[in-house]
């Protein structure tokens, strides 16, 4: 990764252009053509250094239910049940974490309704209890890592 | 509510934007709308909020990212609004969120992610916090990350 990848990266954090010509538009802010733009995000998501390219959608505004979940699970387990719950599809990213509670992991669902029964089939499935803490109230979100 | 359009561009772009020149005609090529459209109805989405914003989403431990702490506190109900204004305000805290206890086992209801490189500076940064915020009587705990099983977009439709 050179220093216009870097650039790429911190610049694409703050947004993508809406309009006929994205990448060029992009690309002459960051002095370099619309190819070599499109190359570089090319070769980063195919390097994994990227994990998407697009929108971010708001959860709850597309109608659909979000929450962070843990779950305890004993070390001889971990593996196992690991590969049970990310097998479902509404598993977005999952953890081991350095508690009792050790794995954590995003639930997306289509419907708010959908949540409680994805809830109830991971528990049934794993044979553990989760606990789901859906967002109360957001105080700050700013994610964004300069590199 | 979505409409059915509306929700058909978003199943076609969810899992990225194509790499090409002109990356919304070839959506609206197969979503069977204009470029001028797709334009127009994204830019819609984003300015309701439903799309948040468009753009990357780095995997931060590629990056260098490994020290990934989700610093959780245990705050008196009729403080949390303070409190989590307070560390949402902080430099190197990326996201700051209220969420519920789960008794007896959770007893923690605000949550903020502080992302390093290097487990002690972490460490270091949240002491600098409870030091200089004065909240050593607010009970926290670290949680850092270890192994990453999955990570990729929440898939909605």
């Amino acid at each position: 990764m050179d220093a216009v990848d870097r650039a790429i990266i911190n610049r694409l954090q703050e947004g993508f252009p809406i309009c006929d010509r994205p990448y060029l538009t992009v690309a002459k802010q960051l002095e370099i053509t619309e190819d070599d733009l499109i190359g570089r995000i090319d070769a980063m998501l195919g390097a994994k250094q990227l994990s998407r390219f697009g929108p971010m959608y708001h959860a709850e505004r597309m109608g659909g239910g979000l929450s962070l979940c843990a779950m305890s699970i004993p070390d001889g387990e971990f593996e196992r049940v690991a590969e049970q719950v990310n097998r479902f599809p509404e598993v977005a990213h999952n953890y081991a974490r350095d508690h009792r509670l050790n794995m954590w992991f995003v639930l997306a669902t289509e419907t708010p309704k959908r949540m409680g029964e994805v809830l109830g089939e991971i528990a049934r499935t794993t044979g553990y209890p989760v606990y789901d803490m859906p967002k109360q109230e957001e105080f700050f979100v700013g994610l964004k890592f300069e590199v | 509510m979505l409409s059915k359009q509306d929700k058909e561009l978003i199943a076609e772009i969810q899992s990225g934007l194509p790499l090409a020149s002109h990356p919304y005609a070839e959506i609206g090529e197969r979503v069977g709308l204009s470029e001028q459209k797709v334009i127009q109805r994204i830019g819609s989405l984003q300015a309701g909020g439903v799309i948040k914003r468009m753009g990357i989403v780095v995997r931060h431990h590629e990056l260098g990212y490994t020290a990934n702490a989700m610093v959780v506190w245990d705050v008196p109900d009729e403080r949390l609004d303070e409190i989590g204004e307070l560390l949402g305000s902080q430099d190197y805290v990326t996201l700051c969120y209220q969420r519920p206890r789960r008794l007896p086992d959770w007893p923690y209801n605000l949550f903020c992610m502080i992302h390093g490189q290097k487990r002690e500076r972490v460490l270091q940064i949240i002491d600098a916090i409870v030091e200089s915020e004065d909240l050593a009587d607010i009970p926290h705990k670290v949680l850092f990350s270890g192994r990453r099983f999955k990570q990729r977009g929440a898939r909605y439709l």
